[in-house]
């Protein structure tokens, strides 16, 4: 009864595709995919951090805004560093029911580790956007700008001062051995720590002397005065122009580079599915997510995170994810983070 | 007054008849998620996350707390009848809490660790009412060293808390710190002991170690003891609410000392899972009965819940002021906030001021509507333990293999909580003590880590550790600690001495 139900009812909606087809004329595929059970989106990080929770926002404005008739299932498969969850997506091959998110671990984790995936074990489907970083030190600190700290940094002992970070070998600790570059020899200490927020904290407390938080992850602390962003590690400003602190917004904060610092980095917040996959299946989340970043919800997290809000997909983000993984290929060899045979 | 005005207004937020049936519904399924081990309050406040995002914030923060308040609350109900704890903060209850419960006393356990969560998460909420702002401000004290000299004294208190050979102890200490090592070293970024398998990339997740250990372990003991299970004779008794509340009176001051514990670890933010464990270490160094926790002491529930929840719920303080989570549930809400529009942070509770009061206002109805919600179902869970065992294992059984494979979704884990439960087994038939192994599972890698975060702040040096007052005085605290077994053992020899001359 149920099945015969649901039959029905994906018959009403080939009809109404159909028509609609005929109405606007638009050449559809003669039949384009769609899921027919559950989505699976896999999170190769923990609950809480900067994956986490554009999954679970997505997660919510696809079923917020009725975007696809199965529902999304989100877990996550955070171990060693994410390798766990890359491993689950390369070895589903041809399930076109299972996408995962990205962050920098994507490229850092096998880097780093040895654990043998890579993007070209999966299918890209579509950069949704792409993740800052900011210097940022206490606000309590004589530093104004990212060429005094450098400076402060230059003028001090070798190790003196403390760079906090997210996680290690990963992206945190790439920028700040990329930074390492301008400090005339002098490193940092860096101190990895569990969570972004938690960094954010660390640094309010004085435990650490700065940090590259993502703009998310500290804002909170920004605005209330606690801390200071001193430059955004990318070759343009920010351009939200709205107010987040009494003075500043996103767009004052200067570029590295416009400081003297000539670093620059940021991180993909990507989508991708198991190889092995149709091109129908492929352009069905590729459109989905079109939809998503069309939302009045997906616009108002861009601006509150600073998100760089770029969309790629087909060959174009192929292309960039092969460019990614080569930089990241000379910033962890030159950092020495390589894992033996990489 | 200011803030009676606010908490005030909060109520008349959250006392609509919308709010309300939210809580009531929040309550009932947290007690499910608690109930099932593994799913935890962290997954399920994850999984309903995206339901609520065309809720009202208010309505939806309500909700999703109440999941997290009957998920505190229901933990206690399989660690107290099956010796299963749900949640790594109930595992303290099981000590004296399932010994309870062979004894026929299962609904007396059920009564006083409902009640202790009450008492605890009531005075945490009044602590964030009227002490916010101040509090908050200590967390930010909190570096890798004042985190070690925690975890520390955690291990500290706990040591020579075994009733068997301390030497046992230790053995089974270090096993289970071998084993939380298994896995991503987060200081490296590198991996340790997986000795190429894909399935130890996880390393052993505790609740898997907890559900095989204590669960199927004591599966398997009670199948030796021919099918018996000893809480069968528990009597359905109508009154037992009001005669244990009766008895818990006179545990006023283990109440206080654990409320204490609970709200500093909360905010600090150790946890719940250091604070239950702390409390229980501690109120069996200074209860009189000390001796016979661990034989089914009802002071033995009262300490561990009564902390757990107050640092459960005090938790949420550093979360909403700082934006720093004090428990994985707390890391799962805070992301709802940033999804619901707010900003967690220090101008939270200026800038959304209704939003918070009316938080802080569910805090206390959620409380009173879960106590009564799972007070009123107390003779109905202890009726469980009246079904024959030998329908009840097979059903215990296949909880704990969902509840472990629904940690990660992984089908290696199930047999990986079987062998934990041999080893459990094992553990019984050797009397080696399964709770030291348990807690270095649980706080071994988060010890580990900041202390190398410590270390590699003070480039090797040991003197970070009493570089403050603040941490000097923990580890001061946690040698104390560390050595009054020691000193105890010696008092009593030399004033045996003393006597045998006299």
């Amino acid at each position: 009864m149920h099945f015969r139900r649901t039959m029905l009812r994906r018959g009403l909606a080939g009809a109404v595709l159909a028509s609609a087809a005929l109405l606007t004329g638009a050449a559809l595929p003669a039949q384009a995919w769609e899921p027919t059970k559950q989505v699976t989106f896999i999170i190769p990080a923990g609950t809480g951090g900067g994956a986490d929770q554009m999954a679970r926002f997505i997660q919510g404005v696809v079923g917020k805004h009725n975007l696809m008739k199965q529902p999304v299932v989100v877990i996550n498969k955070a171990g060693g560093a994410g390798a766990e969850g890359f491993l689950e997506v390369k070895k589903s091959k041809g399930d076109a029911h299972q996408i995962i998110i990205t962050l920098s671990n994507l490229f850092t984790t096998p880097l780093a580790t040895g654990v043998p995936f890579n993007w070209k074990d999966m299918t890209p489907v579509a950069m949704l956007a792409l993740d800052q970083f900011i210097l940022w030190v206490n606000s309590d600190t004589p530093y104004k700008t990212a060429k005094d700290y450098i400076e402060a940094v230059k003028a001090g002992d070798d190790k003196k001062f403390k760079m906090g970070g997210t996680g290690s070998k990963q992206e945190d600790q790439i920028i700040t051995v990329a930074l390492e570059g301008v400090t005339g020899g002098r490193k940092f200490t860096y101190v990895p720590f569990a969570g972004g927020g938690a960094v954010a904290v660390q640094l309010v407390g004085k435990h650490v002397d700065s940090t590259v938080n993502n703009p998310i992850e500290a804002v909170a602390q920004w605005r209330a005065g606690s801390l200071r962003p001193l430059c955004i590690f990318d070759d343009k400003r920010s351009t939200y122009t709205t107010k987040v602190t009494g003075a500043m917004a996103w767009s004052d904060i200067p570029t590295c580079k416009e400081s003297g610092v000539n670093v620059d980095y940021q991180m993909l917040r990507g989508i991708f599915m198991p190889a092995g996959v149709t091109k129908d299946q492929v352009a069905f989340y590729v459109d989905l997510f079109k939809k998503v970043r069309e939302t009045p919800d997906w616009k108002e997290f861009m601006e509150k995170g600073a998100f760089n809000n770029t969309f790629m997909a087909g060959d174009e983000y192929a292309k960039w994810v092969e460019a990614a993984e080569k930089r990241h290929y000379e910033l962890m060899k030159s950092a020495g983070f390589l894992a033996a045979g990489k | 007054m200011e803030e009676v005005a606010s908490l005030m207004q909060g109520f008349s937020i959250a006392l609509t008849p919308y709010n309300l049936a939210l809580m009531f519904i929040g309550i009932v399924l947290g007690v499910i998620i608690g109930v099932l081990p593994g799913l935890g309050g962290a997954n399920g406040v994850a999984i309903l996350l995206p339901l609520t995002f065309t809720m009202p914030p208010t309505s939806a923060i309500i909700m999703l707390s109440c999941i997290y308040w009957g998920a505190l609350f229901g933990g206690a109900i399989t660690s107290i009848l099956f010796n299963i704890p749900g949640e790594p903060w109930s595992v303290a209850t099981t000590f004296d809490g399932h010994p309870m419960a062979r004894k026929g006393q299962a609904d007396e356990a059920l009564t006083a660790a409902f009640t202790s969560s009450f008492v605890g998460a009531f005075v945490a909420v009044v602590v964030i009412t009227f002490l916010a702002p101040i509090i908050a401000r200590f967390a930010l004290k909190f570096g890798p060293a004042e985190f070690f000299s925690v975890f520390f004294l955690t291990f500290a208190s706990f040591v020579g808390m075994g009733r068997g050979s301390p030497w046992k102890t230790v053995a089974a200490m270090a096993l289970g710190f071998a084993l939380a090592a298994v896995g991503m070293d987060g200081v490296t970024g590198q991996l340790r002991m997986t000795f190429g398998y894909d399935q130890l990339l996880n390393g052993f997740d505790f609740l898997i170690a907890v559900i095989g250990l204590f669960g199927i372990g004591e599966i398997l003991s009670s199948m030796e003891d021919g099918l018996k299970f000893q809480g069968s004779q528990a009597k359905l008794r109508l009154r037992v609410v009001l005669t244990t509340w009766k008895k818990l009176l006179a545990y006023w001051s283990t109440s206080i000392r654990s409320c204490i514990i609970g709200c500093w670890m909360g905010i600090t933010p150790g946890g719940a899972t250091p604070a239950s464990f702390m409390s229980y270490g501690l109120a069996k160094r200074i209860s009189p009965r000390g001796n016979n926790f661990g034989k089914g002491e009802i002071e033995g529930v009262v300490a561990p819940e009564t902390a757990a929840h107050a640092a459960g719920t005090s938790a949420l303080l550093p979360m909403l002021t700082l934006g720093i989570p004090g428990s994985p549930t707390a890391a799962v809400l805070l992301g709802g906030l940033l999804i619901w529009g707010l900003q967690p942070g220090p101008l939270l509770f200026v800038e959304q001021k209704e939003f918070v009061w009316g938080l802080i206002a569910s805090m206390y109805l959620g409380n009173i509507v879960g106590l009564i919600v799972v007070l009123t179902c107390v003779p109905f869970f202890a009726a469980i333990l009246r079904v024959p065992f030998s329908i009840i294992a097979p059903v215990i059984l296949v909880i704990c293999a969902i509840g472990a494979y629904t940690v990660n979704n992984n089908m290696f884990d199930v047999w990986m909580m079987l062998v934990f439960g041999v080893v459990g087994y094992v553990f019984n038939k050797l009397q080696y003590p399964l709770a030291p192994l348990v807690l270095a599972i649980v706080l071994g890698d988060k010890a580990e880590e900041s202390f190398r975060q410590s270390m590699l702040l003070s480039q090797g040096s040991l003197n970070i550790f009493w570089a403050n007052p603040l941490v000097a005085s923990i580890m001061t605290l946690g040698l104390l600690m560390l050595l009054w077994p020691l000193a105890s053992s010696l008092r009593a020899r030399f004033g045996a001495s003393r006597s045998a001359t006299a």
